[in-house]
């Protein structure tokens, strides 16, 4: 059905060029013809391409950069005007390894430890994977009960989650850090998960998904042939639901892996940061290398830029859907 | 600790369920008289467990979202030295804050750079939506694209935005020599600006940064409300003569109207609390001075700094309450403007 109007809408848009390099007139026409329709039946422009291309190369520009510094040496990171081309790929594979802890500095001689970033690393994965699957959980859980079960006080307290999504939270982290010395979670990894394992606009989504996806009469069989709520949770809601999950998923690992203002406040002093404390641990002091510093940032933009490589359409998705949810 | 026990409580609920599930599964179908058991099981289902379903999300919420912002408010209204509290002084810290010229000059640079940063943002955001809402070749490939700032670490951009803005061997500063922007010191020259020396300069550095997250991201929130847009608005419309760039500030533009309000709204929010971006430009990325004079120190990592580098908790805490109001009371403010603007015929 979809690849259908796909096909339609490129061979409607072939045509369109296909008449456009002929006379001029018949390009006028399609014009004037063109233009009662929506923006989105318009095709776009030549110029509409280059503002997008150029768009999108200053959304990239900075990514490559790193690339670029990564590939270098302290000599070329001085060079004036600097070089705009990656210099060699050793130099990339041997900046990588030093960040990493796996060999020492050649240039500098200097030693970076597994605890400057690679433990990090670890620590961000760790961190990533089980406030995804919390989130997931109790974000649906929450979500199926809002959209599909009848109790008490359910309208008031779904409006109680509407309005958190209002509160900036980040300025209560004094006493949030207080809350964790006192629970001795701080300068622990559960310090930056806990916390994090719900949210008001994961709740809200899962309602609205659960609420449009799962009929209700599916779910009123199945309580008539006896299965309870959280099997018709788990065997029915959830399957029915799995676009979804993938969606607030990613959006979810994504924000995670790069948290930093809290990460930094209850990690920052500890053994166990994660990868952007550790950048920026890498980037005080009195010593700091930038090529290396640069290195390891590329290092932290990896694994989100192959998400996004590979699950991008759904990330798309996820925050035009979001959006006009909320 | 309540919270951890509330959770595993939650947790062992959820375990229990699919066992009673079964249970009752068996006794429906096979004919059975309900037990006084089963009875008790799917009344329990069906009146408790709804709640133990939402439980999780009010019980973390409420003990590290509400209650920490709530606590912030009683710390505020003592005197902290370190973890323990010397007991209550009523609203001699808020005073301070307010007689405090680093938090006003902190505030200025927060306003400061949220202004650079905002406007351009949504404005080239709004833009960016009205090209990408066309009829596209490879439409996944640009919206995707887009993307690539907002999935990048915070933490790395900045620094790399850092190096980029560097005033000895930055890319930007060789681009301006190439103009004849160069500066003379005392001791030699470079080409282009000290951007990390003024507070404008400063500001339009980590504006920069800013921008470039958030632009792509907007974009799509913009976009998804334009293609909600009824298809026969610009039918109409088209009678007129409008074309493209009328049609965008003429039509679409007050159609997504709520959209602009919830964007405004999203980025007040965040552009006031901004953190990482100031804290990384600094060539001392744990310091939180922000650079010399304190040019370009956010409220955000002045409360960082007097929390955690000065120790002062019960200060940085009044700070962040007094944070809290301003950002309240503005978001309040820019939504009504925003809904002036749109609602009023241009």
């Amino acid at each position: 059905m979809t690849q259908s109007v796909v096909a339609q809408s490129k061979g409607a848009a072939a045509e369109h060029v296909a008449a456009a390099p002929g006379a001029p007139p018949p390009l006028k026409r399609a014009k004037a013809a063109y233009l009662g329709r929506s923006p989105q039946d318009t095709p776009a422009s030549i110029w509409n391409y280059v503002f997008l291309v150029v768009a999108i190369l200053g959304s990239a520009f900075p990514i490559y950069w790193m690339f670029v510094i990564s590939s270098g040496t302290d000599a070329t990171l001085a060079h004036i005007p600097p070089d705009i081309v990656p210099k060699s790929f050793a130099n990339l594979q041997h900046n990588v390894q030093v960040v990493l802890g796996m060999t020492s500095d050649t240039a500098t001689g200097r030693t970076y430890s597994a605890a400057d970033f690679s433990n990090a690393f670890v620590n961000s994965v760790l961190v990533t994977a089980i406030v995804t699957a919390g989130m997931l959980f109790f974000c649906s859980l929450a979500g199926f009960a809002f959209a599909k079960l009848r109790f008490k006080g359910r309208d008031p307290l779904m409006v109680i989650v509407l309005l958190t999504l209002t509160i900036p939270n980040q300025l209560g982290v004094v006493a949030l850090y207080i809350v964790m010395v006192r629970l001795h979670w701080q300068e622990q990894l559960i310090s930056v998960i806990v916390p994090a394992l719900v949210s008001a606009f994961g709740v809200f989504y899962m309602r609205q998904f659960i609420q449009d996806s799962v009929p209700d009469e599916l779910v009123e069989s199945a309580r008539v042939d006896g299965a309870s709520t959280f099997r018709v949770y788990w065997n029915l809601v959830l399957p029915i639901v799995r676009p979804a999950l993938g969606v607030l998923g990613l959006l979810t690992a994504v924000g995670t892996w790069n948290e930093f203002q809290w990460a930094l406040i209850t990690l920052g002093a500890g053994p166990n940061p994660t990868i952007g404390v550790a950048l920026s641990k890498l980037a005080s002091g009195n010593y700091v290398n930038y090529r290396i510093v640069i290195s390891g940032s590329l290092l932290a933009t990896l694994p989100l830029i192959l998400l996004l490589f590979a699950a991008g359409k759904q990330i798309v998705k996820g925050i035009m859907e979001g959006a006009l949810k909320a | 600790m309540s919270a951890t026990g509330g959770a595993q409580a939650a947790a062992a609920a959820a375990e229990s369920a699919p066992v009673e599930a079964t249970g009752t599964f068996r006794g429906s179908g096979f004919g059975k008289e309900p037990t006084a058991l089963s009875d008790f099981l799917a009344r329990f289902d069906h009146k408790v467990i709804p709640y133990v379903l939402i439980s999780p999300f009010f019980i973390l919420f409420t003990a590290f979202g509400l209650y920490p912002l709530f606590y912030n408010g009683v710390v505020s209204f003592q005197n902290w030295t370190g973890f323990t509290n010397q007991g209550w002084i009523g609203f001699t810290n808020y005073s301070r804050v307010f007689g405090d010229a680093g938090f006003w000059r902190a505030l200025g640079n927060t306003f400061g750079i949220f202004l650079l940063s905002t406007v351009p943002q949504l404005l080239l955001a709004l833009i960016l939506a009205a090209l990408l809402n066309r009829r596209l070749r490879a439409q996944n490939f640009f919206r995707v694209g887009i993307l690539l700032p907002y999935v990048t670490p915070i933490v790395a951009s900045t620094l790399i935005f850092a190096q980029v803005f560097g005033r000895d061997h930055g890319i930007i500063n060789s681009f301006l020599g190439n103009f004849g922007i160069h500066h003379t010191t005392p001791s030699g020259g470079f080409n282009g600006i000290d951007w990390r020396n003024t507070s404008l300069s400063s500001w339009t550095a980590i504006a920069t940064m800013v921008n470039w997250k958030w632009i792509g991201y907007n974009a799509l929130l913009y976009l998804s409300a334009m293609q909600s847009i009824p298809k026969d608005v610009y039918e109409a419309a088209a009678l007129d003569g409008a074309g493209a760039w009328k049609q965008l500030w003429k039509i679409t533009v007050p159609m997504i109207r709520p959209m602009v309000l919830f964007t405004v709204v999203l980025s007040t929010i965040g552009g006031l609390q901004l953190f990482t971006e100031p804290m990384l430009f600094e060539q001392n990325a744990q310091a939180a001075t922000g650079g010399t004079h304190g040019q370009w120190q956010t409220v955000a990592q002045l409360i960082y700094k007097t929390g955690w580098k000065v120790g002062d908790l019960s200060y940085a805490a009044a700070m962040s309450w007094v944070m809290f109001f301003i950002i309240v009371i503005l978001a309040g403010f820019n939504a009504l403007i925003a809904n002036r603007l749109g609602g009023g015929g241009r």
